[in-house]
C-alpha cells in the first residue's frame, strides 16, 4: 500500500493477488482545450509541487518550451496551427502529459516489479526506487510519453498528483488553471461536464466536438474536450486510435515468463558477481573545463 | 474598468480589442470563460495578431496596427446608418441633441483652431452653444445640422466598410460580421462589454482609440449596464493605485489637478474646476472640487493650512510645462537634470527609445534606483556587449541601489483594475537589509527635512510644514497611511439639512468623500479612497464574497472607488422612469415608495433623486449626460479621426491624401530634435508591434527560474509569407532594425501574422515580444525599446510603443 487511502489495483511484473476489500472512486483529469489560452500555469505548478526545474533552454521556433517533455517536464503545451477550414486559423493549444489509461502499456510492458502500479482510483504511477532504467514503458506508452532521466537512468512521468489526490486534494495543475479548462472529479461527473461542454461547442457550430477517452487503451483518467474529436491529430499529434504496441503483447502475452526468467538469472549471476567480486569501483570522473 | 473583473461574467458579448486579456490578465480571462459557459456569450478578438485570446475566440479578424480608430469609426458609421442604436438611452443619456457652436469646424483632417507650429490647437471653437440661461442649447429633433447627432453622422459617414478594409486591411466581410455581431447588442437586454489595454493606449493616438470605442457602447446604451462598459485592464497589479494617488506629474491625489503657472489665485484655481452645471438639475458633481482639495491640503499641511493662506495654495508647484516621462528624458537628455530618483521604474526598457535614454542616464551627477533586482536601468553604465554596448570610462553617473520589499513582503493596499481597493498581507519577510519603499522614501523626506532645518533653503517651508505624525518617523505603517488616505474628521462634521445632527465626531474616520467639507474641518489624503478605512475599520480588508442578488457585486468584498460602488454610471442601466432596461440583470432600480434608489450595487446617483427630476447618469459632467462630442477636454480633437502612426506603411492618410499635416496626429508629441528620426517605409517596410507574454511579467520575470523555463530567449514574430519571401524558417536567428537601432532573436513563423491588403498593397506584420533584457536567468537579448520611435499620444504623452516600422533579414 503506497498510501493509507491509495490501494494498488495492478503492479508491473508481480503475480501476487492485489487487495480488492474496498471500491474507490474512479478519478480523471477533463482538459477543456476550447477554454485553454496556454497560458502554462499548469507546468509552473507542475514544477512547483513536484520540486521539479528543468533547464533554462532556448527558443527553437515555437511557443513550446521547455521545447519537450523531459524528467523534469511532466507537462506541457503543445501549441498547433491548423486550419481545419480553409481559411479559418485555430490556434489549439494542448496541454500534453501522462493519460493515465486504464490498459496502460508502461505497466505492461515493464519487467520490473513494482516499478510501475496502477492504483484502483485509476492513476497510473511510477515508483523510481524499483525502477531499473530499461525503458520498455517508453516503448509500452502509446502517447510516448515516460522519460528517462540523464541524472539517475530512471523514468519519470506525471504522476496525477496521487499524493495530493490520496489526501482529498486535487493535482496542482487543476488548482492553478486560471479559466476552468482543467477540471477533476470522478470519472464519471467529468464525463457529463464534458458532454455540457461539447452541446456548447456544438452550439458554436463545432459539430465535430467530443470527449477524447480512447477506447483502445481501455479508456484514460485524463480526457480531453476536443473541437474536432474527429480529427485528434490536429492537436500536436494526438493518435486518432492510440493501442498499446504489438511488441509488448508479445512480450506480455509470449515471450514474459521466458524473459522474466531470463532476468531473474541475470539479477541471480550479478548478485554473485557482486559478493564474489564485490562492489565496482568508480574511477573519479574528470572534471572538463 | 467602468466596471470590473467579476462583471464580465454578465456579458453578452464581448469584444477584445486593444489588449489581449487571455495573455496578459489570465486570471481575469477567466469571467470571460464564465460569460461564456454560463451566458452564452460570444467572444470577438480584433487584434494584428490571432493572440491566446483569440484562440478561444467566437470570431477573429485582423487589423493593422494603429488603424483602430478606422475600425471602430466604421463600427459607429454601420450603427448609425443602420439604425441600431439604442434611442432611449441615446437621446436621454448622451449629448445627441445638444448644439455646438458655429465657429468649429472640420476640414480635410484639422479641426478648427490648429497651430502648425507649436502643434497644438486653440479649442476655445470646440463648444456647445450656450443660451442666455447658461444652459447649453438643444435641439430634441436631433435635426438641427449644428446638434451633435448631426455632425456625428456626416463626420463618420466617411468611414464605409470599403473605407475602412482599405486602412485596416481587415476583410470587409469579417468588418461587417463584427458590425452584425456588435450591433446586435443595441437592444436593451442585451450587452456588450469591451475589454482593452495597452494596445490601445501605446499610440499616437490612443485616448481617442479608447473614446471611439466608448462612443459606440455608448450608442449600444452599454455603458452603465452589468456586463457592459469600457474595461482598461492595466498593466501592473497597482497601476491603478499609481494613478488614483496622482503619481503622474500634473495630477494630485483623486484625479484633482496641479494648477499651470498663469493660476497663482487660488479661488480662481477652485472655479475653474468647481464645474457648474451646463443643463437644469444637473448634478455637476466636480462643484465639490473644494472639499476635496481642501481636506488634501489639510492631509498634508494639518494646522498649518488655513483659510487665510488658501489652505497653503502658494505652496504647491505651478507648472510652467507638461514634466511628462518623455519631457524629463528629453531635459535629461538636454544635460538640464543633475539627478534622478527611480523607484520601481525601469526607463531604460519601458522608455521609448533606448539609445536616447542611456545617453540621457550618462549626463546625470547621480541617479537613485529604488528597486527589489538590479535592473537594466541599475546597471545601465555597464557593457554587456551587444546587449548594452556602452564604455562605462565614459559615463560619471553615480548610481546608489536601495533594494526595496516585493509585494510578498510587505503588507498593504493593491487596487485592481477593477478600481478594488484589497488589502494584502506579506508572506515573508523580506532578504538582507531590504526596507519597504515607505521607509526609504521617509529616510530620504527625514534627512532633507533636517538639512532644511539646519541650513534654510530657497522654500523650505512645503518641506517643514509637512505633516508627519506618524508612530515610527521613519517607517510610517501601511494602515496609518491607508488611514490618512481615506480620511477623518477634524471638527465634529454635520448634516447640512440639519446641523445639529453630527455626522462624524472629530477625530474619527469619515465614513466617505460626502462627508468632506472646504472649511478645514476634514483631512483627506485622496478623496476617491475616501472611506476604505472608516471606524468600522479597514474595509480593503474584507472577504466576504457573499453575493445576495446573484449578480456578481459582492458589496462586502475588500473596496471599491468610488464610494464602494462596483459599476459607474449604474443609473444608466435603468430607463428614465429608474426601471431596468433588462428585468433579468437587475442592478439598481427607484424605488417609489422608498423614495430612494436600491440594489445590488451603490447607486451612482443622488440617493434621493426622483426619475422626474431628470438628474442625467453621467454626474461627473456639468451636462449630466454622456459626451460624444468632447468638447475641449481632448488635445487632439472632439471627435476620433483617423491618422496614420508616425510611423507609418502609408506616405498619407487615406481620408486625406492631400494633406501632409494629417497624415499623423496633428497634436501627437514630438520633439523637435526627433522628426528626422522616424523611419520610412522604402527602408523599413513592415510595420512592427510591441506586447508581453503570458510567462512574463514586464522586465521582472526573466529574474524568476520557473518563468525563465517558460520563455527562455527572446524572439519575434514573423509571417509565414513574409518569412518564405527572406527565407527565414522557425528557429533561424534574425536581424530586426529601425532607423532607431537593432535587434537580433529567433525567429517563430507563424500562420497567426496574417499579411493585410492595405491600400492595395501587402502589408506584412513583425511581432517582437518585450520581455528580455541583459539582467536575470533568460538568455540574454536585446531590448525592444531598442527600435522604438521617441513620440507621444497627443493627451498622455503615452509612447507609441505598438506600431512603427521595420525591417528583417536572415542573420
Amino acid at each position: 500500500m503506497a498510501l493509507q487511502s491509495l490501494d494498488i489495483k495492478a503492479r508491473s511484473a508481480t503475480t501476487t493477488p492485489m487487495p480488492a476489500a474496498r471500491q474507490t472512486t474512479e478519478v480523471a483529469k477533463l482538459i477543456d482545450i476550447s477554454k485553454c489560452i496556454g497560458c502554462k500555469a499548469c507546468q509552473v505548478a507542475c514544477m512547483e509541487w513536484n520540486d521539479l526545474r528543468d533547464e533554462i533552454g532556448y527558443n527553437v521556433g515555437v511557443y513550446d518550451n521547455p521545447a519537450d517533455l523531459s524528467a523534469e517536464s511532466w507537462t506541457l503545451m503543445r501549441f498547433a496551427e491548423v486550419e481545419p477550414q480553409p481559411g479559418k486559423l485555430e490556434w489549439l493549444i494542448r496541454k500534453d502529459g501522462c493519460m493515465h489509461c486504464a490498459d496502460p502499456g508502461c505497466l505492461k510492458a515493464c519487467p520490473s516489479p513494482g516499478a510501475i502500479v496502477q492504483y484502483s482510483n485509476g492513476i497510473v504511477d511510477f515508483h523510481e526506487e524499483n525502477c531499473i532504467g530499461c525503458g520498455y514503458c517508453i516503448t509500452g506508452c502509446p502517447f510516448n510519453i515516460p522519460r528517462l532521466s540523464k541524472k539517475d537512468s530512471k523514468v519519470y512521468k506525471c504522476t496525477l498528483c496521487s499524493d495530493r489526490v490520496a489526501v482529498g486534494m486535487e493535482p496542482a495543475c487543476i488548482k492553478a488553471c486560471p479559466t476552468g479548462a482543467l477540471v477533476f472529479g470522478s470519472k464519471q461527473d467529468m464525463i457529463e461536464h464534458a458532454e455540457e461542454r461539447i452541446t456548447d461547442l456544438k452550439e458554436r457550430g463545432f459539430e465535430n466536438a467530443g470527449l477524447y477517452d480512447p477506447k483502445g487503451v481501455g479508456g484514460t483518467h485524463v480526457m480531453y474536450v476536443l473541437q474536432h474529436a474527429d480529427q485528434p491529430e490536429l492537436y500536436s499529434g494526438l493518435p486518432k486510435d492510440p493501442h498499446i504496441s504489438p511488441l509488448v503483447s508479445l512480450w506480455k502475452g509470449v515471450t514474459k515468463p521466458l524473459a522474466s526468467f531470463g532476468l531473474g538469472l541475470i539479477v541471480l549471476a550479478g548478485f554473485f558477481h557482486y559478493v564474489t567480486e564485490g562492489p565496482k569501483e568508480v574511477e573519479e570522473e574528470e572534471t572538463d573545463a | 474598468m467602468t466596471n470590473h473583473w467579476v462583471d464580465i461574467k454578465n456579458a453578452d458579448l464581448v469584444l477584445i480589442m486593444g489588449g489581449n486579456a487571455a495573455e496578459a490578465h489570465p486570471c481575469g480571462f477567466k469571467w470571460v470563460t464564465e460569460a461564456k459557459a454560463h451566458r452564452k456569450a460570444k467572444l470577438i478578438v480584433v487584434d494584428p495578431r490571432f493572440t491566446r485570446s483569440a484562440a478561444v475566440a467566437d470570431f477573429y479578424t485582423p487589423i493593422r496596427a494603429g488603424t483602430d480608430i478606422a475600425f471602430l469609426a466604421g463600427v459607429i458609421n454601420y450603427l448609425l446608418s443602420h439604425d441600431r442604436i439604442q434611442h432611449e438611452y441615446v437621446k436621454n443619456y448622451t449629448d445627441v441633441s445638444f448644439l455646438v457652436k458655429d465657429e468649429f469646424d472640420f476640414q480635410d483632417g484639422i479641426y478648427s483652431g490648429y497651430d502648425a507650429e507649436k502643434r497644438k490647437y486653440d479649442r476655445s471653437s470646440w463648444g456647445y452653444k450656450l443660451g442666455p440661461d447658461g444652459y447649453v442649447m438643444t435641439d430634441p429633433t436631433i435635426e438641427n445640422p449644428r446638434c451633435v447627432y448631426q455632425l456625428m453622422k456626416t463626420h463618420y459617414s466617411r468611414y464605409t466598410p470599403e473605407a475602412v478594409s482599405n486602412i485596416c486591411g481587415t476583410p470587409k466581410d469579417a468588418f461587417l460580421k463584427v458590425c452584425e455581431m456588435i450591433a446586435g447588442t443595441s437592444t436593451p437586454d442585451k450587452v456588450m462589454t469591451i475589454m482593452y489595454a495597452l494596445g490601445w493606449t501605446q499610440h499616437s493616438q490612443g485616448s481617442q482609440m479608447i473614446r471611439t470605442a466608448a462612443m459606440v457602447q455608448l450608442l449600444l446604451g452599454n455603458i452603465g449596464q452589468p456586463g457592459g462598459g469600457m474595461n482598461a485592464l492595466r498593466g501592473h497589479s497597482n497601476i491603478q493605485g499609481l494613478t488614483d494617488l496622482g503619481l503622474l506629474s500634473d495630477l494630485l491625489t483623486g484625479y484633482l489637478t496641479l494648477p499651470k503657472d498663469a493660476e497663482q489665485d487660488y479661488s480662481a484655481y477652485i472655479d475653474k474646476r468647481a464645474l457648474k452645471p451646463l443643463r437644469p438639475n444637473q448634478m455637476s458633481y466636480w462643484q465639490n472640487y473644494a472639499k476635496f482639495h481642501v481636506s488634501l491640503m489639510k492631509a498634508w499641511y494639518g494646522d498649518a493650512a488655513s483659510k487665510e493662506n488658501n489652505w497653503c495654495y502658494d505652496w504647491l508647484p505651478k507648472l510652467d510645462k507638461q514634466y511628462d516621462m518623455l519631457q524629463v528624458f528629453e531635459d535629461m537628455h538636454n544635460g538640464k537634470v543633475n539627478g534622478y530618483i527611480c523607484q520601481g521604474f525601469n526607463p531604460l526598457a519601458s522608455a521609448p527609445c533606448k539609445v536616447k535614454v542611456s545617453g540621457a542616464l550618462a549626463k546625470l551627477k547621480y541617479m537613485v534606483i529604488i528597486d527589489p533586482l538590479a535592473t537594466e536601468t541599475s546597471e545601465f553604465w555597464q557593457n554587456h556587449g551587444e546587449y548594452n554596448d556602452v564604455d562605462p570610462t565614459k559615463i560619471q553617473t553615480e548610481v546608489f541601489r536601495l533594494p526595496s520589499t516585493c509585494f510578498a513582503e510587505e503588507d498593504g493596499s493593491l487596487v485592481n483594475s477593477g478600481r478594488w481597493l484589497q488589502w494584502h498581507w506579506k508572506a515573508t519577510d523580506p532578504p538582507g537589509e531590504t526596507k519597504s519603499d515607505g521607509e526609504i522614501v521617509a529616510g530620504i523626506f527625514l534627512k532633507l527635512r533636517e538639512m532644511y532645518k539646519k541650513e534654510g533653503g530657497a522654500f523650505p517651508d512645503p518641506i517643514l510644514n509637512l505633516t508627519w505624525k506618524y508612530k515610527q518617523p521613519e517607517a510610517p505603517s501601511p494602515e496609518e497611511l491607508a488611514r490618512e488616505f481615506s480620511g477623518k474628521a477634524l471638527k465634529d462634521v454635520t448634516d447640512p439639512k440639519d446641523p445639529t445632527k453630527v455626522l462624524v465626531k472629530a477625530g474619527e474616520q469619515v465614513n466617505g468623500f460626502a462627508e468632506l467639507r472646504d472649511d478645514g474641518s476634514t483631512s483627506c489624503g485622496c478623496w476617491l479612497y475616501s472611506g476604505a478605512w472608516s471606524e468600522k475599520g479597514n474595509l480593503m480588508a474584507r472577504r466576504d464574497n457573499s453575493d445576495p442578488y446573484g449578480i456578481g457585486q459582492t458589496l462586502n468584498w475588500a473596496y471599491s472607488w468610488p464610494a464602494n460602488r462596483r459599476i459607474m454610471y449604474n443609473r444608466a442601466s435603468c430607463d428614465p422612469a429608474g426601471k431596468p432596461w433588462d428585468a433579468t440583470r437587475k442592478l439598481i432600480a427607484w424605488d417609489a415608495g422608498a423614495g430612494k434608489w436600491a440594489g445590488a450595487d451603490v447607486p451612482d446617483m443622488r440617493p434621493d433623486a426622483a426619475p422626474e427630476e431628470n438628474v442625467g447618469p453621467f454626474i461627473m459632467n456639468p451636462e449630466g449626460v454622456a459626451r460624444f462630442f468632447a468638447v475641449d477636454k481632448m488635445a487632439d480633437g472632439p471627435f476620433p479621426e483617423h491618422y496614420e502612426p508616425l510611423e507609418s506603411p502609408l506616405a498619407a492618410n487615406p481620408l486625406h491624401p492631400n494633406n501632409p499635416k494629417a497624415r499623423a496626429n496633428p497634436a501627437a508629441r514630438v520633439f523637435k530634435g526627433d522628426w528626422d528620426t522616424f523611419g520610412k517605409p522604402d527602408k523599413f517596410p513592415y510595420v512592427a508591434t510591441t506586447y508581453r507574454l503570458t510567462e512574463h511579467f514586464h522586465f521582472w520575470t526573466k529574474h524568476a527560474r520557473l518563468n525563465a523555463i517558460l520563455q527562455p530567449e527572446q524572439f519575434v514574430e514573423i509571417g509565414e509569407e513574409l518569412a518564405k519571401e527572406k527565407g527565414i524558417k522557425a528557429g533561424d536567428h534574425v536581424r530586426v532594425k529601425s532607423n532607431h537601432g537593432q535587434i537580433v532573436a529567433s525567429a517563430v513563423v507563424t500562420k497567426r501574422l496574417m499579411t493585410l491588403n492595405v491600400e492595395g498593397r501587402k502589408t506584412h506584420t513583425v511581432g517582437i515580444p518585450l520581455h528580455w533584457g541583459f539582467m536575470g536567468l533568460t538568455k540574454n537579448g536585446y531590448l525592444t525599446n531598442t527600435l522604438t520611435p521617441f513620440v507621444g499620444d497627443a493627451n498622455t504623452n503615452t509612447p507609441e510603443f505598438k506600431a512603427f516600422l521595420v525591417n528583417v533579414e536572415k542573420v
